[in-house]
């Protein structure tokens, strides 16, 4: 479970990320973050692996207070939560299997990982976390010489590996078409549901977010201004989140050719 | 053929106060070079009525004199190895050094401002020099030169380096530390990938730049084939002094060309 | 769960697969011949000697003799003549050079080459080594650094400028051309405006490099303050040569700093 209590953030040079945040995420649960350029919602998410560290307030995981994690704690907390890029963020140079199997590095010895000597069982993880995405006869290849859709589904594959409890994704989606981008959110959507993983999304398209979510949490300007299950939502609540009528561009469309 | 869309804008100058600039700073240049001219006493005449007259000197040294080949080759072959052992150290310490100097990895100015403030310095300090006071310290040798190209080799590289790291991707390098990574993780896995092609690169252009220079350390008693070359030419036996000249100029032709080879395929 | 093994990675060809064996073989040889046939005479170099001179040289030159001040700044000022004479000479002189071996304005293919030859023919030669041979030709005076400097210029500048001036924009050049303009035209209309800035700052680039090459001529009596420094080790007196280096560094610095703002400015 994780818990937001009165969670602020400041960025040092005076920008207001987050304010007064309060809410809970239970587990398993498939939360989507919606709200316009700017509201927060990747400081939000980057607060849960304190990629950025709120300044006020306490962030529980699991009932323990992460703003006091350091180092040690930070990285074993860390392994422990998946993240997903809008730029998928692998090392393109590097082959598909040398990024998948970096999901290992929190759990392996320094010196293990640097001459890459993986247990047989990791290796085999690595695998299956390929094969669940589809895309495991890419194994030894370069990663920039797949297309974005595949990059995504190697930096799932990335995830899996960690055996996260909690994934986040910053708009995992936003630099892909639209069919691709259902792909993609299909497999999170499957993964959330057959390993029971809290899964967080930070999206700006609200019929994604209308398909894929069972909760949607709404911000504007660093406060949360909506939190309800998807079934209460309508375009109604999208023109509160935004302030403005919706538009043509917030929407992604393509859910059925996808 | 005439076309109206690509008429030549006459970029010549313009307007009456860049006329004038342009001339002054011209007169300036002209000037300036005269009075040094004059200073540095350069005559181009002297060139061919100077002490021994350039003209006497070039027809000297034909025919070269082959035999003495057998005495430079080993010189140069010393020569070499200064250059690979102290490119090869100066490689292996520029690592740590050009990492600290990243401020994309360290933003601490208080870690990276000093360590490139060594290296600037460094690498204003001519080789030779460096060289003349090694050998001061440690007599002469092999090993002053060696000293001297580390010392020098490594201010460039760690230059190359460090500046070649502030441009990496750093999308990956997020992954990794959201992934649980530690430091040296993150730069085996994130930062080394990105950078391994062009360190090598830089590793063999600096071996190029190294053996142009141990070529000269033997002048001061640094080693390698400067002190044949020194000899032979104060003592104007120039068929000897010929036969250096092509050797150092084929060898490094040879390098070069191996080098630059070798860095086309990496990138 | 079943034993695991991981699906067989691409079939690769012979070479690829032995290409990294080879490479480390390679490297292994090359650092096994170094390694076995340097000569660094270890006795010498951790001996009382070397202890006794580390005491003594180190803090010398860290306590500069500033009494010398004036000579120093005496000779560096020589030292920066020959570099300006020297720099200026070659950035004139290189711009036929960069023409003739610019593919795109001289069509005769041989002596298209053959200009690009002799450039890269200077480049092998390290300044020091030219400098030795016209001290040899015109005497112990700045004048023989001066030159050295210049041919050693030429063929850096000679290479920048033919890949400047083939990198220009040709359809201005043909406009001209169909415009009636005569080759003196096309060359002040045409030409120049395009290059005459990268030409500069090549130029200016170049006289950082000689400012540097320029300390250390005078250690083989080609001029400036490389005579100071090969007077001052020879009599030991290390705080002058502390002294010496505080005065390279700093103008080395300053010359860089004002000429990469300079340059700036240019492009
Ligand atoms: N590192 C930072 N330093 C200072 N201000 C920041 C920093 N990161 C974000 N901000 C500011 O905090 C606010 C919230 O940013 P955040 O990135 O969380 O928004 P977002 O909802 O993810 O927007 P987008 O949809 O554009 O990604 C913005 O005003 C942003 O300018
Ligand atoms: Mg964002």
């Amino acid at each position: 479970m994780i818990e937001f209590k009165d969670i602020s953030l400041v960025y040092p040079n005076g920008t207001q990320g987050l304010k007064n945040v309060n809410i809970q995420i239970n587990p398993g649960e498939f939360v989507v973050v919606v709200g316009l350029s700017g509201a927060g919602k990747s400081t939000l998410i980057r607060s849960i692996n304190r990629l950025v560290t709120p300044t006020h307030g306490e962030l529980l995981i699991d009932q323990e207070n992460i703003l006091n994690y350091r180092a040690r704690d930070l990285r074993k907390l860390r392994t422990k939560v998946g993240m997903i890029f809008q730029n998928y963020n692998l090392v393109k140079r590097s082959s598909v299997m040398k990024n998948v199997i970096s999901g290992r590095l929190g759990y392996t010895g320094t010196l293990r990982s640097l001459f890459n000597l993986y247990p047989k069982e990791d290796m085999a993880l690595a695998y299956r976390s390929l094969e669940r995405v589809n895309i495991s006869e890419k194994l030894y290849q370069r990663s920039d010489q797949l297309s974005g859709g595949q990059q995504q589904r190697v930096a799932i594959a990335r995830v899996l590996t960690q055996q996260p409890n909690i994934i986040l994704a910053d708009e995992p989606v936003a630099s892909l078409d639209p069919p691709t981008s259902h792909q993609v959110m299909t497999y999170l959507r499957k993964v959330n549901k057959e390993d029971h993983i809290t899964t967080i999304v930070n999206l700006h398209f609200i019929d994604m977010a209308m398909e894929y979510a069972d909760r949607i949490i709404g911000m504007r300007a660093g406060e949360v201004v909506y939190d309800g299950p998807v079934s209460e939502v309508c375009e109604a609540t999208f023109e509160e989140i935004y302030g403005r009528k919706i538009r043509d561009e917030d929407r992604v469309g393509g859910s059925d050719d996808a | 053929m005439m076309r109206k869309t690509s008429q030549p804008t006459l970029q010549g100058i313009t307007s009456n106060q860049t006329k004038i600039r342009i001339t002054s700073i011209f007169v300036i240049v002209v000037g300036f070079y005269l009075f040094t001219s004059i200073k540095t006493e350069s005559s181009l005449l002297d060139l061919w009525n100077g002490k021994n007259g350039f003209i006497n000197i070039a027809q000297n040294l034909f025919p070269p004199n082959w035999n003495y080949a057998s005495t430079v080759l080993p010189q140069l072959i010393e020569t070499l190895h200064m250059a690979i052992i102290a490119t090869t150290i100066a490689a292996i310490i520029s690592i740590p050094i050009s990492l600290l100097s990243a401020a994309n990895l360290f933003p601490n100015a208080f870690i990276h401002q000093p360590v490139r403030f060594i290296m600037n310095v460094l690498r204003t300090i001519p080789d030779i020099l460096l060289a003349l006071i090694f050998v001061g310290i440690f007599g002469v040798g092999v090993f002053p030169g060696i000293m001297a190209l580390i010392i020098f080799s490594l201010g460039l590289l760690a230059k190359l380096v460090y500046e070649t790291i502030e441009s990496i991707d750093m999308n990956p390098i997020e992954a990794i530390r959201a992934s649980g990574g530690n430091t040296l993780q993150v730069i085996g896995y994130a930062v080394l990938p990105q950078v391994l092609p062009q360190f090598v690169s830089f590793g063999l252009y600096v071996f190029e730049v190294n053996v142009r220079a141990s070529l000269v350390l033997g002048f001061v008693g640094a080693g390698g084939i400067g002190l044949l070359l020194n000899q032979q030419v104060s003592w104007a036996n120039y068929p000897n002094v010929m036969t250096i000249i092509i050797i150092i100029f084929v060898s490094v032709v040879i390098i070069d060309y191996i080098s630059n080879k070798l860095r086309e395929r990496l990138i | 769960m079943t034993e695991f093994t991981l699906p067989p990675k691409p079939k690769k060809t012979a070479w690829q697969k032995m290409r990294p064996y080879l490479i480390g073989i390679i490297l292994l040889a090359i650092y096994i011949w170094t390694f076995s046939s340097i000569e660094i005479r270890w006795s010498r170099v951790f001996s009382q000697h070397t202890v006794e001179s580390l005491t003594r040289v180190i803090p010398q030159l860290f306590s500069p003799d500033w009494s010398a001040f004036g000579k120093v700044m005496g000779l560096m000022w020589e030292t920066l003549l020959m570099a300006y004479t020297g720099t200026l000479m070659a950035a004139i002189l290189a711009v036929p050079f960069g023409f003739f071996a610019a593919s795109n304005m001289v069509k005769n293919k041989f002596l298209n080459t053959a200009s690009k030859w002799a450039l890269n023919a200077i480049r092998a030669f390290p300044e020091l080594v030219l400098a030795l041979m016209f001290v040899a030709a015109v005497g112990p005076r700045p004048f023989a650094g001066v030159i050295a400097i210049a041919i050693g210029s030429i063929g850096m500048l000679g290479k920048l400028y033919s890949e400047v001036i083939e990198s220009i924009d040709m359809n201005v050049v043909e406009a001209l051309e169909a415009n009636g303009a005569n080759k003196l035209q096309v060359l002040f209309y045409g030409i120049i405006p395009q290059i005459i800035p990268e030409f500069l700052s090549y130029a200016i680039y170049r006289f950082e490099i000689d400012v540097r090459a320029s300390t250390i001529l005078g250690i083989i009596g080609a001029g400036g303050i490389g005579t100071l420094i090969t007077i001052a080790t020879t009599n030991r007196n290390w705080s002058e040569v502390g002294l010496i280096l505080v005065v390279i560094i700093a103008v080395v610095t300053l010359i860089d700093i004002v000429s990469a703002q300079i340059r700036k400015r240019l492009v």
